[in-house]
């Protein structure tokens, strides 16, 4: 399978990446392991990318209570990063194992997986169960978004075409927290039939759940089984929803469970 | 509208005409003749386009060869040295890693990702790594066995 012609840009700073995407249907691509399999399927067809991966928006640090993770730093990278080896940030390494393949995983970013914002995604629902924001940088200026709000929808997002992710920051949870992600995945595609992040902190536990509904989202507050009960769960052809209901019930159970232990070791 | 695109494939500099829309699989089979990226899937799913890009693992039809510019390839072509095989190419031979050989040039390149960074990787552990090749004939135990021993011998 061959994309349609198309035209190749690489970006020499994020102001001529902003620039370049001032052009009809010009698409960014950073790993391009979500947009090269669609541009084969033609379902994509940019007039140009704009390859932004050789800007300097990789790594991972700790800066003022709050973990800044580069948008262009891989999957690998965010696996070989130290600063995640903590309870409360656990979930972030161990769902970033099951993503894809080894391949992949070389290539795709987390900003990219952020705003491919496929439903089934595993990292938007880590993010969101970590009040993970995003700072959005466009030709009109600077703004910072929740990851809860830039998903509007399956592969839609509330970015212009001209703005661009220069970081993910996640608050670092108070001391005694656990983070933990659980997903039962489709045997094929690898994707999320029903996947659950969860943090527990002192203060409060938050559940996050993808795969089953039009975007990742965060559960109400309050006894979770009933908030399951009660959430929009779509079915396909894969996965009924009365089944995926059962899944999504499960997995975030796992995912809670583990984030427990995890916050007992948080000393 | 064509391209000309720079890389180092296999240590040497190459340099050839692209579209923006060239996928790496494709320049490197059709522009340079490096056959041993196979298309299997073309869907990103079989591993078989497996080559190294800096030393790391991609699908090569999962790469717009523009993007690789500058970079360093290797594929299954650039792994022996001197006529001699590289220990992952002979450890296959010797522990019945292969059948038909068409998905082999993909799983060895991933292998060799996978020993790079850990010599000495346990069975779940290069299961894991292989999880994005495919092989219809081996059943893997093979290649398992074999992506061990290679690991034992570097």
């Amino acid at each position: 399978m061959i994309p349609a012609a198309t035209r190749y840009e690489r970006a020499s700073d994020l102001d001529h990446a902003l620039e370049l995407l001032a052009e009809p249907d010009a698409k960014v691509i950073a790993g391009g392991q979500s947009l090269i399999p669609v541009m084969k399927l033609r379902i994509a067809r940019p007039s140009v990318v704009v390859d932004i991966s050789r800007l300097e928006l990789r790594g991972v640090e700790v800066r003022d209570d709050e973990l800044h993770i580069g948008p262009l730093t891989t999957w690998s990278e965010l696996l070989d990063s130290e600063m995640l080896d903590r309870p409360a940030l656990a979930a972030i390494a161990e769902c970033a194992r099951g993503i894809g393949d080894l391949q992949v995983r070389n290539l795709g970013t987390i900003g990219g997986s952020v705003v491919h914002a496929d439903p089934a995604s595993d990292m938007p629902a880590v993010l969101l169960a970590l009040g993970a924001r995003l700072e959005l940088r466009s030709p009109g200026g600077e703004r910072t978004v929740t990851v809860a709000d830039v998903l509007l929808g399956p592969f839609m997002t509330a970015l212009a075409p001209q703005e661009l992710v220069t970081d993910v920051v996640v608050p670092l949870p108070a001391k005694g927290s656990g983070s933990a992600y659980a997903a039962v995945e489709h045997p094929a595609s690898g994707f999320a039939l029903a996947g659950a992040a969860a943090l527990t902190t002192p203060a409060s536990e938050t559940v996050a759940l993808t795969g089953v509904g039009s975007t990742p989202f965060v559960l109400p507050e309050g006894d979770q089984g009933e908030a399951i009960a009660a959430a929009e769960i779509f079915g396909d052809r894969f996965a009924s929803d009365e089944y995926r209901r059962e899944l999504a019930t499960v997995v975030a159970q796992r995912a809670l469970v583990t984030a427990r232990e995890r916050a007992k070791e948080d000393a | 509208m064509s391209d000309t695109v720079a890389l180092v494939v296999n240590g040497e500099s190459r340099s050839l005409e692209v579209e923006g829309r060239t996928l790496l699989v494709h320049a490197l089979r059709d522009g340079l003749g490096l056959t041993g990226a196979h298309i299997g899937c073309d869907t990103s799913q079989c591993g078989a386009c497996t080559v190294l890009l800096d030393g790391r693992a991609v699908k090569s039809c999962t790469v717009l060869a523009p993007q690789a510019e500058g970079r360093e390839i290797t594929t299954i072509e650039g792994l022996s040295r001197d006529g001699e095989m590289h220990p992952l190419q002979r450890a296959f031979v010797e522990h019945h890693g292969l059948q038909c050989g068409f998905c082999t040039p993909g799983v060895i390149l991933t292998a060799a990702d996978l020993l790079s960074r850990d010599a000495s990787p346990s069975d779940q552990d290069i299961r894991h790594a292989l999880r994005g090749n495919l092989c219809r004939c081996t059943g893997y135990q093979g290649i398992v066995e074999s992506v061990r021993a290679a690991g034992a011998t570097t």
